[in-house]
């Protein structure tokens, strides 16, 4: 049983266990682990956001003679302005533009891409005659749970009036639908992280000590 | 024109952009698309900000000699030597096998997915004390999480062969009611919110 010789499963190898030392406590080599994936993931981004979106987007086309895209250029410098108290109200400008764009992009995407479809998806088994064509008996079960867990669930969040009589029965129904979502979340994020685990260890085991074939 | 030029760019680019998305005629498709790449361009400079202000607020750290201020240097170091890597071979840099990329997989990946996968610990103890059927509510969620998982894993399968099946039926159903619910709920309150804020009711992000 030989350890990799690989400079780069080593430098991984120490910082996985660097991270792993705040187990015991906060300790220097924990925290400069941290800032150096702080550092590393700023980098990253900056470096990854300007050559996949940046420069496509707008330098790319500036350089191919597009002088339109000067306005967008300038409105991207102008988010520094807010660094000084005396021109911060500059950002306002390309703030605007970034959320105009992004909220008329997510009404249409709220409607169309989300809304329709699970509305659709939840009334369709009724009305095109699915739920009566399946010979299944936990299908058409979970048609109708579907259809009374949307509208409840719905109800607990409608606050205009009060939760009494049948909507306060209809919101009692949906913190349960609501639990067993929470529940089922729970249980996958615990899953996901437990296997993050089992990842980072296989690695330390396998690519780095050899222990494990 | 501080405040009435910026009213005027949110509602001239929010109607715009929601109407021209059914608008697939070619001169109004294409402006549409270009406003789309500018917006695209220029959400990219909140992250430029971000690594400015990262290095401005570490580097006064350093300078005032504040407490923990050597690490700021580690930090202001590891993006220095990231952002060499992004940007020192031009557009070549990302590719594979290029120094970025190594950094990338060697030392940024190892660390993100360690720094995950240190809360497997954290959420082991908070299920400790989620998973107590304190009442019916809590009995529910403590019921799904373990099916859920039961289900999805090898040792579930070998103590009843159901269990796939059930988690799948919990998971098509109520489950997806539930996300459902919620979904319409935040669609809702998100189109009801933009229109707020395209129409110039809600300003207060710009204060």
């Amino acid at each position: 049983m030989l350890m990799t010789t690989g400079p780069w499963v080593w430098v991984a190898g120490l910082l996985t266990l660097a991270i792993y030392s705040f187990l015991y406590k906060d300790n220097p080599v924990y925290k400069m682990a941290e800032y150096i994936f702080v550092g590393l993931s700023a980098g990253y981004w900056a470096a990854f956001l300007w050559w996949n979106y940046a420069y496509p987007n707008l330098f790319e086309p500036l350089a191919q003679g597009n002088y339109w895209n000067i306005i967008p250029i300038a409105m991207g410098l102008m988010m520094f302005t807010q660094l000084s108290r005396r021109t911060s109200w500059m950002v306002r400008f390309p703030l605007t533009f970034v959320l105009g764009v992004s909220l008329g992009l997510q009404i249409v995407a709220a409607v169309e891409g989300d809304m329709v479809p699970q509305l659709a998806g939840t009334f369709s088994p009724f009305t095109r005659g699915a739920m009566f064509n399946t010979y299944d008996f936990w299908t058409s079960v979970g048609y109708i749970v579907l259809l009374v867990g949307v509208l409840t669930t719905i109800t607990y969040f409608f606050f205009s009036k009060e939760h009494k009589g049948i909507l306060g029965v209809s919101s009692k129904i949906g913190i349960y639908f609501l639990m067993v979502a929470f529940g089922a979340s729970f249980g996958y994020t615990i899953m996901a992280r437990i296997s993050l685990l089992f990842g980072r260890l296989h690695f330390l085991l396998s690519d780095w000590m050899h222990v494990l074939k | 024109m501080r405040l009435q030029i910026p009213l005027a760019i949110i509602l001239i680019m929010g109607l715009f952009t929601i109407v021209t998305s059914f608008v697939p005629a070619k001169p109004i498709a294409d402006l549409n698309q270009t406003f789309r790449n500018w917006y695209i361009g220029i959400i990219t400079f909140f992250i430029f900000l971000g690594t400015f202000n990262l290095v401005r607020v570490n580097g006064e750290r350093i300078k005032t000699k504040a407490r923990d201020w050597q690490y700021s240097i580690i930090l202001i170091a590891a993006l220095g030597v990231m952002l060499f890597a992004g940007f020192f071979k031009g557009r070549a840099s990302l590719d594979e096998g290029s120094p970025f990329m190594y950094l990338y997989f060697n030392v940024q990946f190892p660390l993100e997915a360690t720094m995950y996968s240190l809360l497997a610990f954290f959420v082991t103890s908070a299920s400790f004390r989620a998973f107590r059927a304190r009442n019916t509510q809590a009995l529910v969620l403590l019921l799904a999480a373990v099916l859920i998982m039961l289900g999805r894993v090898p040792v579930g399968t070998s103590i009843w062969k159901g269990f796939p099946d059930v988690t799948e039926w919990i998971m098509s159903y109520p489950n997806a009611a539930a996300k459902r619910g919620i979904r319409l709920g935040i669609d809702l309150g998100l189109i009801s919110m933009a229109l707020r804020m395209i129409l110039g009711i809600e300003r207060s992000y710009m204060q």
